[in-house]
């Protein structure tokens, strides 16, 4: 849980995301610390996934700003107003979070380890031979260590969301964000991820986290999150949120999706 | 074979009296009446064609071969070849530039693309390569500089529109314009979660387009473009109406003196069946190179096993 005196790694002020009528993010705060799991959760269409594509510049944001380690994210104060940072400053910025997206988003010309390696070399200019070392890691990290010369298509989906974890990992990201990482995966795939992701959160990664897993939040999370309607409406530890909520919302939310 | 036959026969294959030893009878493929009907039409069309090209003295095969490798037509050809290659390379080059300002966000950019797409789709070929001939007409001579205000240097426009480069010019912004849609229509393709990935990487749009992004372009686009390609060169044959010497017009100028058409015209075709199959050539390399993470590989990748569903959870699992 929080610890009041280090200063929040990502802060949300007041964050709002509209699409046209459409408030998909709605005056949304919160504070991630270092080495804590967030969990999102919340009915499809309240926002999680938009509250956290906001956060690395994939959505741009229409009120309140984003701070990580002290800097604003996406913006820059210029003559008393905010304008859009330049596109190597978000490029930058946006070298502070890892994405893992519901579908995978691998690059498919690729096998494992070039998805892996990739990035490093064009982005940090990492010499070939480093960058295969890294990949070769964080690829045993997530178990495809014998998967490395395969390509996307030659791989379950479970195996290539653990490659897509690999990619972010293998960029070193101070945050890791995922996009409802299971979703787009059979049944039968889904723990072999969130097992990698649980490895990942005893190692202490900083993690936010878009869900519909209630019992891998409740396991894992240090704090839930519960959207509706583009705002936050429950929000403390796991067992709290999940089996005693008090919004109206929320009760209903957990009922319907078999949490009593 | 009456129906009640026939029903007899069905009903005596389908009903099982020894389980075990219909089950041990060997599968084969079942040989359909179509695919006879399919060879004795083949039969039949070779026997048409061996008659049409063999058995038929109009051709005057020894005429087509006297001029096949003879010292004007290779020319000709030449010049047919470095026209197409110029015209590609060039149009290539406007057809990326024009798809790039398409999709901009600056709307100046974009209406110009439109506007540049829109006259080139509705000019035919042949009406560009006069109208850039005979540029000098409307034109005489060529400003560098600001529209009646001043400029810094003149050149008079004959000078720089030969038969040569007017051909070259007026194809290649033909191909330009229509290669541009092909390059649009295929970043379009492209998955946005392609870009999302590239975008949250933090790789810059220039080098996601290099790497990952236009491989990926490539083989979507391929077919189309080398269709566009296989048109330009085959279009090479308009700028016989100005007048320069490529393959068909060097033909056109032979069979005009010795009146032996069809040979001639056979000959320019045989060029052109050649340089088509080179093209196409081209065409199943850069697929078969871009393809890859695409089709299944016969060859398991040599360090891993053969990917199971489950795959494995070392070191991963709580």
């Amino acid at each position: 849980m929080t610890t009041e005196e280090t200063a929040p790694l990502l802060q949300l002020v007041q964050v709002s995301k509209h699409f046209g009528d459409l408030r998909a993010v709605d005056d949304v705060s919160l504070e991630i610390n270092q080495g804590t799991v967030t969990c999102i959760v919340g009915p499809s269409g309240s926002g999680k996934s938009t509250l956290l594509r906001t956060v690395n510049m994939l959505e741009s944001i229409d009120g309140g700003a984003i701070f990580f380690d002290g800097e604003m994210i996406g913006h820059q104060v210029r003559d008393g107003h905010r304008i859009p940072v330049s596109a190597s400053v978000a490029r930058r910025q946006t070298l502070n979070f890892g994405m893992v997206f519901q579908h995978f988003n691998l690059f498919p010309n690729y096998t494992a380890l070039e998805n892996v390696t990739i990035a490093p070399m064009l982005v940090k200019g990492v010499k070939r031979k480093v960058a295969e070392e890294t990949g070769a890691r964080v690829l045993a990290q997530v178990g495809l260590g014998d998967r490395r010369d395969h390509y996307p298509n030659e791989l379950s989906g479970g195996q290539q969301q653990r490659v897509a974890i690999a990619r972010a990992l293998a960029m070193e990201p101070k945050l890791l964000l995922f996009d409802e990482p299971t979703s787009a995966l059979d049944p039968e795939l889904v723990n072999e991820v969130l097992a990698v992701m649980r490895g990942l959160a005893e190692e202490g990664a900083t993690m936010l986290i878009v869900t519909h897993e209630m019992r891998f939040a409740e396991d894992v999370a240090d704090e839930v999150i519960m959207m509706d309607a583009g705002r936050i409406i429950e929000r403390g530890a796991p067992r709290d949120v999940i089996h005693n909520p008090t919004a109206a919302r929320a009760q209903k939310f957990f009922a319907s999706v078999g949490i009593s | 074979m009456s129906q009640l036959r026939r029903r007899q026969r069905e009903s005596e294959s389908t009903t099982v009296k020894d389980a075990e030893y219909t089950a041990s009878l060997p599968i084969r493929s079942r040989v359909g009446i179509g695919q006879w009907v399919t060879y004795v039409l083949g039969a039949y069309l070779i026997l048409v064609l061996v008659q049409f090209f063999v058995f038929n003295e109009n051709w005057k095969w020894e005429t087509i071969f006297s001029y096949l490798f003879s010292k004007v037509i290779i020319e000709g050809l030449l010049n047919t070849i470095s026209l197409t290659v110029l015209t590609t390379v060039f149009g290539l080059v406007i057809g990326v530039f024009t798809a790039w300002c398409r999709l901009s966000p600056y709307i100046v950019l974009r209406t110009a693309a439109v506007l540049y797409i829109w006259v080139m789709r509705a000019m035919p070929p042949l009406v560009m390569l006069l109208v850039v001939f005979f540029f000098g007409a409307l034109v005489p001579t060529l400003n560098l500089g600001i529209p009646f205000v001043f400029s810094i240097a003149e050149v008079p426009t004959n000078q720089v529109i030969s038969r040569f480069s007017a051909a070259v010019i007026g194809l290649a912004i033909y191909l330009g314009a229509y290669s541009a849609e092909i390059f649009r229509g295929g970043v379009l393709s492209l998955p946005s979660g392609q870009f999302e990935a590239c975008r949250s990487l933090g790789i810059t749009p220039v080098r996601a387009y290099q790497k990952i992004l236009g491989p990926q372009l490539i083989r979507v686009i391929t077919p189309s473009l080398a269709n566009e390609v296989i048109t330009i060169f085959k279009n090479t044959s308009l700028v016989s109406v100005i007048g320069y010497a490529e393959l068909l017009t060097t033909v056109q100028t032979i069979y005009a003196r010795n009146f032996e058409t069809i040979p001639l015209l056979m000959v320019a075709v045989i060029w052109y069946l050649v340089l088509t199959s080179i093209a196409m050539f081209g065409q199943s390399r850069l697929e078969k190179r871009f393809g890859r993470g695409f089709a299944r590989r016969k060859v398991a990748p040599k360090t891993g096993e053969i990917p199971t569903a489950s795959g494995s959870l070392t070191g991963a699992e709580k």
